[in-house]
């Protein structure tokens, strides 16, 4: 996309966005808020996955250890400081992202899945088996964290919700700065040619190891602020299904674009609202989708113009792969 | 005596693990594919141990009966949807077996349900066998270990000594001069896929009567498997047998002495491993 397309669509995504509360119900509000915040799940996965080529199976582990952080530092009654917490559950994610990162960035290609995987799960026993925050059952948080601010009520899901709108802008625009930043200019060099990258010089596993902490400190962002929504957290949060499920919603979206990581989001959440309408037995729906979006679309919904094109331009709509 | 069951034990979920991660290891070793529905299998085939022993009565007709179901999934999987991802990019064959799992999952809740079942243990490996004057073993354990490395001696073989066993790895070092020498690559594709996905089904039945069948058993041995293939290194068979007996004794003797922490146990093992061998105890550097 060009600059300017690019500029205004974001502008006036963002204007929709900001006046959404003023025409929708308050359960629309919710289901957007829960969007948004997913979304900045999504993007700090595409970081690693769209931008630095390291596909993260694990991811939601760190999502998870902020929101446990949050509901472990929030007080029996009564709300947490936000100005405490949230440093604090972003410092816990970014030192798991550290600790684990330093083992994962050995490891590349399928080895990196498995890794990542493998240790995600480690995370999730942890919370699972031992009674630190409640086990199995989880924990609850009595009250949104306060901001300090009289104006502003976090409780009020209106309020939390240009909160997280507020979050959501400031990571895309954090991540767009990255990008175009040497840092970020290097990533996308290991992506396209590590060999090269480190014959150029660059110590390619610092950049990585610097990636993963930045993505898990994002994803931890977005866990700090939907372990807030919901006011409770347990070991689901951060099960390989929740890892599994933010991939697709990049690759619905088209990786390596921060726009596409977001329509990926609310595409993928709308229509499971909409499957989970027409079925119990939805997860069979969502399943047949993935497989034929990764069959006939991979290059997603940002790509499908261009898609379209190549297949209209190549003639036969068919095309196999393994001619 | 106590710590001889242990160790029996220890080996029997070794090698149950082994026959699940050497079809995730050899699919992955020849046709370079992930496969994130390996776990489903396992879980496919409990299930199938269930449902067929219910309808003949009998866990000796539902094992071959079982097996032969499982072949001709495999095969078809892989003719309408494995087969494509060969050259496709690993987040691709992620993503896709990911969506089969969710697919897998539901069509067993909505055929068999969601409840916790059990497969009763053939009559004539009922028993158990006295180990000392107060303590005995089941029966049906040990024909567990003893069919698993019956398996593996056959896997061993089949891949080292026969012909076909050469066509595997000829295709599995350079396909394209594979094929032009003559060997049907897309066959011997199709034939790994099924047998990876046989053997995976044939754990989960056998396992069915010791370790009961309940909803998402099958991702819990996926991730294990992970594990083992991470240790043993990529493709490699000798590594999926050693991975897996260690993790048997990891996780058995973790659960015994630091039952808080033996979730964390096998993953710990795989953390070390990884510290020191990057590419597992046997893959190829």
């Amino acid at each position: 996309m060009r600059t300017r397309t690019l500029v205004l669509s974001l502008l006036v995504g963002a204007v929709a966005l900001a006046l959404f509360p003023a025409l929708a119900e308050r359960f629309y509000v919710q289901l957007l808020t829960k969007i948004m915040i997913l979304s900045i799940f999504a993007l700090s996965l595409d970081l690693l996955v769209g931008y630095t080529g390291l596909v993260s199976l694990g991811h939601a582990a760190y999502f998870g250890v902020a929101a446990y952080t949050l509901a472990l530092a929030a007080p029996a009654s009564g709300p947490a400081n936000f100005w405490l917490s949230l440093p604090l559950s972003l410092a816990a994610s970014a030192i798991t992202a550290l600790v684990i990162g330093a083992f994962v960035v050995r490891a590349s290609g399928v080895y990196f899945i498995m890794v990542t995987l493998a240790f995600a799960q480690m995370v999730y026993y942890f919370f699972h088996d031992t009674r630190v925050a409640g086990g199995s059952d989880g924990m609850y948080i009595d009250t949104r964290p306060s901001i300090g601010i009289a104006a502003v009520d976090l409780a009020d899901d209106l309020h939390f919700y240009y909160l997280v709108l507020a979050l959501l802008a400031g990571v895309f625009f954090l991540l767009a700065l990255i990008l175009r930043s040497p840092f970020g200019r290097a990533l996308q060099g290991i992506k396209a040619n590590e060999q090269r990258m480190r014959a150029l010089g660059f110590a390619t596993r610092r950049y990585k190891l610097a990636a993963f902490v930045l993505a898990g400190t994002l994803a931890g962002l977005a866990g700090y602020l939907a372990a807030a929504k919901e006011g409770y957290v347990n070991p689901e949060l951060m099960a390989w299904h929740q890892s599994g499920v933010v991939l697709m919603m990049l690759i619905l979206g088209g990786m390596g674009t921060l726009f596409g990581a977001v329509i990926g989001t609310f595409s993928y959440v709308l229509l499971q609202e909409w499957f989970s309408t027409l079925t119990k037995h939805w997860p069979l729906l969502m399943g047949c989708f993935i497989i034929v979006t990764v069959l006939l679309f991979p290059q997603g919904l940002a790509g499908l113009p261009q898609t379209l094109v190549a297949r209209w331009r190549s003639g036969v709509g068919e095309k196999d792969d393994d001619a | 005596m106590e710590w001889l069951i242990q160790v029996l034990n220890s080996v029997q979920y070794g090698l149950l693990l082994f026959l699940v991660a050497s079809g995730l290891t050899l699919i992955f070793g020849i046709m370079g594919v992930i496969n994130l529905a390996h776990g489903s299998f396992y879980m496919i085939g409990a299930y199938l141990a269930f449902s067929l022993t219910q309808w003949t009565g009998n866990l000796w007709v539902a094992l071959p009966l079982g097996i032969i179901l499982a072949a001709v999934l495999g095969l078809l999987l892989e003719w309408l949807l494995i087969g494509r991802l060969y050259r496709r990019d690993h987040l691709h064959q992620v993503l896709l077996t990911f969506g089969l799992i969710l697919v897998f999952e539901e069509l067993r809740s909505i055929t068999v349900g969601d409840d916790v079942h059990s497969v009763v243990i053939p009559a004539i490996l009922g028993g158990s066998l006295p180990l000392t004057e107060n303590l005995s073993y089941p029966v049906y354990r040990l024909f567990i270990s003893a069919v698993c490395l019956a398996l593996a001696a056959a896997m061993y073989l089949t891949i080292q000594k026969t012909r076909l066993g050469m066509m595997i790895r000829a295709g599995a070092s350079n396909p394209e001069m594979a094929q032009s020498l003559g060997v049907n690559i897309r066959w011997i594709h199709a034939l790994v896929f099924a047998a990876g996905v046989a053997l995976a089904a044939f754990a989960g039945m056998i396992a069915a009567p010791v370790s009961s069948v309940f909803p998402g058993m099958g991702n819990q041995v996926l991730i294990v498997c992970f594990v083992v293939v991470v240790i043993g290194g990529i493709g490699s068979l000798k590594g999926a047998l050693v991975a897996s007996l260690l993790i048997g004794f990891a996780d058995t003797f973790g659960k015994v002495l630091v039952p808080e922490l033996a979730g964390v146990a096998v993953y710990l093992l795989m953390a070390i491993v990884l510290l020191f061998r990057p590419a597992g105890l046997f893959g190829r550097v």
